[in-house]
C-alpha cells in the first residue's frame, strides 16, 4: 500500500511539474528573446482557465473550451505585446515589474468584472474521466496522466519549433543578437508579438487543463506565477531545457515534501506536532532547493546565451 | 534652497497638515488614513536605500514588513497571554522594545537572504527576493502556534512610555516622528561616503571595483539597513491595525512598496512621502466611488511607467541632479 502511495505522489508531482512547465515554457522565452519580465504571465493562465470554463459551460464540449483558451490566452497575449509591452523592451527591469504589475490589476479586476467574484467549475472531459490501476493495487485519474502526456507533447512540440523550424531559428538568433536579425531584414516586432503570444498560448492552455482539477477564480494565477518563476530561476533563465528539468524537480520536490516530511517528523516528534511542523518545513522546501542551487550555480542550472 | 528641498520639505510638512486640517473640521478619521500614509512612507524609504540608492529592486521586501509586523504581534501576543518564550524571557506591550527586536529580526533574516540574493543580478535578483518573500509568507501560513493563516490580533494597542498611543493623533505623531528619522538617515547615508560608493555600485560596478572597492559588502549592508527600516514601519503598521496577518507578507505587499517608490520618484528623498499620499488617497476616494478601484489603479500605474517617468517628485522638482 504504501509503495502504491509512494507512486500515486510521484505522478502527481509529475503532473505538477509538467503544469509549471508549460507556465515556464513561455515566460523563459520571452525572457530569453526580448529580455522582459513579465509578471502578467500568471493573468494570461487565469484568462486561459475563464475562457475554457465559460465555453465549455456554454457548449457543453470541454474540447472546445480548450481550443478557446488557447485562442483567448494567445489573443490577449497579442494584444497586451502590442498596447504596452512593446514600449517596455528598452526599459529596465524595474519598469517592466511595475507595469506587469500593474497589467495583473487590470487582469483580476476586468476578470472580476466580466465573471463575478465566484469561481466558475469545469468538469474533466468524459472521455478523460476514468482511472488506471497502478502497480500495488491503487487506481490513478486518467486525466492527471493526460496531463502529464500533453506536457511531454508540448516540450516535443517546442523542441521541433526552437530546432528545426524557421520560425525557431529565428527565435534563437534573436535570442543571439536581437539588432542583427533586424539588420538582416526580419520583422522583429511581428516575430516578437508571436513569440509572446505562443507564450500566452501554453499559459492559458495550462490554465485550462488545471482549472478542471481546481476551481476557476481570480487570482488563480498569482501562487503559480510564482512557483514558475522559481522554476526558471533553477533552470537557468531563457533555458527551455531548463525549464523542464526545474519545472519537474521543483513539482516532484515540493509533492514529495508534503507527502514525505510529516511522516519522516514523526521519527522524532509526536505525531500533530510533526504534521504542523513537518508542513511548514515543506511549504518551504522548494525555495530552499531554490538557494542551495543557486549559492552554487549563480545563474541556474544552465545558463542560456552564456 | 534648491527646487529639490523645497519639494521634500513642502511634502513632508503636507503629511503633517493633513491629521492637523482634519481634527480642525472634525473629520477625524482621516487622522487614522494620515498615520497610515506616515507608515507606508517609512516602509518605502527604507525600500528606497536599496532600491533608489543601490540599483537593488528588491521584489521581497513585504518579507522584512511582515516579520516587523509579526515582531509586534507576537511580543504582545506573549505579554498578554503571560506566556514566557523559551527561555524564559517575557513578552513585552513597550514599543521602543518592539521596534528593537523587529528591526534586529528583520536584520539578520535579511543578511541572510541578501547574501545569497547579491552574488546574482538582475531578473535573478527581482525573483530570488520574490522566491524568499514568498517562502516566508508560506511558513507564517502553515506555522500555526501565532493564528497561522487566520493572523494575529493585537487586542490593545502597544505602549509608548509617557503618551497615550490609544489617541489617533499621538500615534500619528510616533509614526511620523520615526518617518522623519527615516529620511534623514536616508539623508544622510546618501551623501556619506557609504552613499557614494552604493550608488557608485549602481551605476558602474566594474569602476567602483576598479577603485579598490568590492561592491558585495556595500550592496549588502545597504540591503540590511534598508530591512531594517521597512520592518519599523511593519511594526507600526501591525499597531495601527492591531492586527497582523500573513497578507502583510504577500507578493501584493512587496509590489504596493515598489508602487509608492516609482509614483513618488525613484531615489528621490520625499519619493516615498509623495508615493505614500498620493496611493492612500487614490486608494481611499476612489475605493469609495467604485470596488474596482484597482482596475483604475492599474491604468494609472501603467500611465505612469510609461509616460510620466520620474514620479510626482519629478514632476514638481525637475530631473535628479544625476541618476
Amino acid at each position: 500500500m504504501q509503495t502504491a502511495l509512494l507512486i500515486e505522489q510521484l505522478l502527481n508531482g509529475l503532473q505538477f511539474g509538467v503544469m509549471l512547465f508549460l507556465m515556464a515554457a513561455g515566460l523563459t522565452l520571452v525572457f530569453g528573446v526580448m529580455g522582459l519580465i513579465n509578471l502578467a504571465h500568471g493573468s494570461l493562465y487565469m484568462v486561459g482557465a475563464f475562457a475554457c470554463a465559460a465555453v465549455a459551460a456554454a457548449t457543453g464540449s470541454f474540447w472546445l473550451g480548450l481550443i478557446a483558451s488557447l485562442a483567448a490566452a494567445a489573443a490577449a497575449g497579442a494584444i497586451v505585446e502590442m498596447t504596452v509591452i512593446r514600449r517596455l523592451y528598452e526599459r529596465d527591469h524595474l519598469d517592466q515589474v511595475l507595469a506587469t504589475f500593474a497589467l495583473i490589476l487590470i487582469f483580476s479586476e476586468g476578470m472580476r468584472w466580466l465573471f463575478g467574484s465566484f469561481p466558475l467549475y469545469l468538469n474533466i472531459p468524459s472521455l478523460l474521466s476514468g482511472s488506471v490501476p497502478l502497480p500495488g493495487g491503487s487506481q490513478y485519474p486518467l486525466y492527471r496522466l493526460a496531463i502529464i502526456g500533453v506536457g511531454v507533447a508540448v516540450a516535443v512540440f517546442l523542441w521541433l519549433l526552437i530546432s528545426r523550424t524557421r520560425l525557431g531559428m529565428r527565435i534563437r538568433a534573436g535570442e543571439a543578437d536581437r539588432e542583427m536579425i533586424g539588420a538582416l531584414g526580419v520583422d522583429i516586432r511581428s516575430l516578437y508579438t508571436i513569440i509572446f503570444a505562443l507564450g500566452a498560448a501554453l499559459a492559458g492552455l495550462a490554465g485550462a487543463l488545471v482549472g478542471a482539477l481546481q476551481s476557476v477564480q481570480v487570482g488563480m494565477g498569482e501562487p503559480v506565477l510564482i512557483l514558475a518563476f522559481v522554476v526558471i530561476v533553477i533552470g537557468g533563465i531563457g533555458s527551455i531545457k531548463g525549464a523542464l528539468i526545474g519545472a519537474v524537480l521543483v513539482g516532484v520536490v515540493d509533492t514529495m515534501g508534503r507527502f514525505l516530511l510529516p511522516r519522516a517528523m514523526e521519527l522524532v516528534l509526536d505525531a500533530s506536532r510533526a504534521n504542523t511542523v513537518g508542513a511548514a518545513i515543506a511549504s518551504m522546501l522548494i525555495y530552499v532547493l531554490m538557494a542551495l542551487i543557486l549559492a552554487v550555480r549563480p545563474r541556474g542550472l544552465f545558463v542560456a546565451n552564456a | 534652497m534648491n527646487r529639490e528641498t523645497l519639494t521634500s520639505a513642502a511634502l513632508v510638512l503636507l503629511l503633517l497638515g493633513i491629521p492637523l486640517a482634519a481634527m480642525a473640521t472634525g473629520h477625524n478619521f482621516y487622522v487614522t488614513l494620515a498615520s497610515r500614509m506616515a507608515i507606508l512612507a517609512l516602509a518605502a524609504v527604507g525600500l528606497n536605500i536599496a532600491l533608489g540608492l543601490g540599483g537593488l529592486v528588491s521584489f521581497g521586501h513585504a518579507a522584512f514588513f511582515g516579520i516587523g509586523g509579526y515582531a509586534a504581534g507576537v511580543l504582545a501576543w506573549h505579554a498578554m497571554m503571560l506566556q514566557p518564550f523559551p527561555l524564559g524571557l517575557p513578552g513585552t506591550k513597550l514599543m521602543p522594545v518592539i521596534w528593537l527586536v523587529a528591526m534586529l529580526a528583520a536584520g539578520i533574516v535579511a543578511a541572510f537572504i541578501g547574501a545569497i540574493s547579491i552574488r546574482t543580478s538582475g531578473v535573478y535578483f527581482i525573483m530570488i527576493t520574490l522566491a524568499f518573500a514568498q517562502m516566508i509568507y508560506y511558513f507564517a501560513i502553515s506555522f500555526p502556534s501565532y493564528g497561522g493563516e487566520d493572523g494575529l490580533s493585537i487586542s490593545l494597542r502597544n505602549a509608548f512610555p509617557g503618551v497615550n498611543t490609544l489617541d489617533p493623533f499621538t500615534f500619528f505623531l510616533i509614526c511620523y516622528l520615526l518617518l522623519l528619522a527615516g529620511l534623514f538617515l536616508f539623508f544622510r547615508l546618501r551623501d556619506s561616503r557609504f552613499g557614494a560608493a552604493l550608488q557608485a555600485a549602481r551605476q558602474n560596478e566594474t569602476r567602483l571595483a576598479a577603485v579598490g572597492v568590492s561592491p558585495f559588502g556595500i550592496r549588502l549592508a545597504a540591503f540590511v539597513i534598508s530591512a531594517m527600516v521597512t520592518a519599523l514601519a511593519g511594526a507600526l503598521y501591525a499597531d495601527l491595525n492591531r492586527f497582523v496577518a500573513p497578507s502583510m507578507l504577500s507578493w501584493h505587499m512587496s509590489g504596493e512598496l515598489i508602487v509608492l517608490i516609482i509614483l513618488g520618484g525613484t531615489g528621490r528623498l520625499a519619493g516615498p512621502v509623495a508615493g505614500a499620499i498620493v496611493f492612500v488617497l487614490f486608494e481611499h476616494w476612489l475605493g469609495g466611488i467604485t470596488e474596482r478601484w484597482q482596475l483604475y489603479l492599474g491604468l494609472v500605474l501603467l500611465g505612469v511607467v510609461l509616460f510620466a517617468r520620474g514620479g510626482v517628485v519629478g514632476l514638481l522638482a525637475g530631473k535628479a541632479r544625476h541618476g
